[in-house]
């Protein structure tokens, strides 16, 4: 696409998309973190993530800023239009990605000194990996505007909820079997959660890059299928 | 489950209620427009409906005020103009040699960049129209339509008690107001303003915009602006103009939201002059 003939817009446009991009490896970063200080029990790193998420913040006001100056002073339309309600949207889904990562990480040292249990980390860690590739992936579609890519991360995320699901109905069970697990299981059960909104997040994303890159709303209905507000478990008899 | 975005979709863009569009009121079939040995309008094809506002967009030059006077004939005053193809209100052939152009120019009235008033009274400036055109029988009628065309333009609390002074003194929003009490009084079809505010501070704008908003219930209005923001606002359908021909056209939102034609859309986002 042909440059603005006002350069100056053209360079305000580019540095808030810079700090998207920023946000984004920052986002990710906080993610892989949280989880591998859970499953290492690495309070060190958790208490890095919960540091780290300063800088998060402090983009997405500034972001958030320079938006709102240039829609005052440039009155975008069409794809800049677009590209400035995008970096808007994106923004604030990475900055609850980062509180969600923060939350896990809190969680670490929450769990410091409770019953080691590696069998149970293995669900929310298989479910991490997956939402963590849709977040790369929707960043990367983003970058790219690539609206096929980020269609097939919106067409993905149904997965993660039942992922989420049958994780829940897992560690349910074994609160069941054995309450000396139950600190570690709530807090896991919260971690898996976390991780399912992250999932929700990168969905939210896809659509923005939908919307940004087609210039319409996405009109399907989501893929979702978390049923664990639904699913009990019975308690083993004997 | 759906985590929360702080920005909701839906809301960011056109959040007003779809418009409905009525008949077409005009429609141009394959104009084009010489000046001499200049194409300057290149078989313009468009409908425009009405009671509705549409907005003609585009660069300086591109053809926007040689198509608007297409619409009442207005390009007959120009000796080296001529024009080919169709245009039709009503389904009527207004090039038809039948056609009586007085009584089409009341139809369509217009209103120009910058405001035109006689070196009249106010009051003169209005009831001129309504009289050579018989459309007031006695002076009561002519009083009254003189206070109805003020009023809908938005000048008549301004005015009522001096409207025997010179239409020149009044400041421009006003005079500008004046001239299109002056197009409304002759109770025409079809207004077209060329450039109307841009002569005009922010207020007398703002003004000016909601009139038209206002006035899109009774006529069918079609303005050509240099402002995409104003374009944006006060109309419901777009055209975009490069040079000389119809580039596109659509609802307003489609057009400043998602054009399809990337002349459309450079222009629009400042790509090119
Ligand atoms: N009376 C005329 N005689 C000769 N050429 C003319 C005449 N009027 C317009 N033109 C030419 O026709 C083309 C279209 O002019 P027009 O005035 O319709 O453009 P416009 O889109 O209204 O531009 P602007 O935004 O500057 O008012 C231009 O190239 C112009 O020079
Ligand atoms: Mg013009």
């Amino acid at each position: 696409m042909a440059s603005h003939i006002v350069t100056a817009f053209e360079n305000e446009l580019r540095e808030i998309n810079r700090k998207v991009a920023e946000m984004g490896g920052l986002a990710e970063k906080s993610v892989v973190d949280s989880i591998d200080a859970l499953i290492k029990r690495d309070t060190i790193l958790a208490q890095r993530v919960i540091a780290g998420d300063t800088r998060l913040d402090q983009l997405q006001r500034e972001i958030e800023d320079d938006a709102i100056t240039l829609i005052a002073k440039r009155q975008p339309l069409a794809v800049d239009l677009r590209e400035v309600v995008s970096a808007i949207r994106i923004c604030n889904d990475l900055e609850r990605v980062g509180d969600l990562a923060k939350n896990t990480a809190k969680r670490v040292l929450a769990l410091k000194g409770e019953y080691q249990a590696p069998a149970l980390l293995r669900g929310v860690e298989h479910m991490s990996e997956i939402v963590l590739e849709q977040l790369k992936e929707v960043l990367d579609a983003f970058g790219a505007r690539d609206a096929a890519r980020a269609m097939a991360v919106w067409k993905r995320d149904g997965a993660v909820d039942d992922l989420y699901t049958s994780l829940f109905r897992e560690l349910l069970t074994y609160m069941m079997e054995d309450p000396r697990q139950i600190t570690m299981c709530t807090h896991l059960l919260f971690a898996a959660k976390n991780v399912e909104r992250i999932g929700d997040h990168a969905t939210n994303i896809a659509e923005t890059v939908h919307y940004l890159v087609v210039g319409e709303q996405l009109a399907d209905e989501r893929p979702k299928s978390d049923a664990s507000s639904m699913t009990t478990v019975a308690y083993p008899k004997g | 489950m759906t985590a929360m975005s702080s920005v909701s979709i839906k809301t960011t863009i056109a959040a007003k209620p779809e418009f409905k569009f009525g008949k077409n009121k005009v429609s141009a079939n394959n104009v084009n427009v010489f000046y001499g040995d200049k194409h300057a309008l290149k078989d313009v094809t468009v409908n425009i409906p009405e009671k509705a506002v549409m907005a003609f967009i585009g660069p300086s030059g591109c053809g926007k005020s040689t198509f608007l006077r297409c619409l009442n004939r207005m390009n007959d005053t120009i000796p080296i103009a001529k024009v080919t193809g169709k245009v039709e209100i009503d389904n009527q052939d207004i090039y038809d040699k039948a056609l009586d152009v007085v009584q089409l120019r009341a139809r369509v009235g217009m209103v120009f960049q910058k405001p035109n008033p006689f070196p009249k009274s106010i009051y003169e400036n209005i009831a001129y129209g309504p009289k050579i055109h018989g459309l007031a029988a006695s002076k009561s009628d002519l009083n009254e339509i003189v206070e109805a065309s003020l009023k809908k333009a938005g000048l008549w609390d301004e005015v009522k008690d001096r409207l025997s002074d010179s239409g020149t003194g009044l400041s421009g929003g006003q005079q500008q107001r004046l001239c299109i009490a002056r197009a409304i009084a002759v109770s025409p079809e079809i207004i077209l303003m060329d450039e109307p505010c841009s002569a005009l501070d922010p207020i007398a704008t703002a003004r000016i915009e909601e009139l038209i908003d206002e006035l899109r219930e009774n006529f069918t209005i079609v303005i050509v602006t240099h402002s995409m923001q104003q374009a944006a606002r006060v109309s419901q359908r777009t055209a975009f103009f490069h040079l000389g021909v119809l580039v596109e056209e659509g609802t307003t939102d489609t057009i400043f939201t998602n054009p399809n034609d990337s002349r459309t859309q450079d222009y629009i986002t400042g790509r090119f002059g």
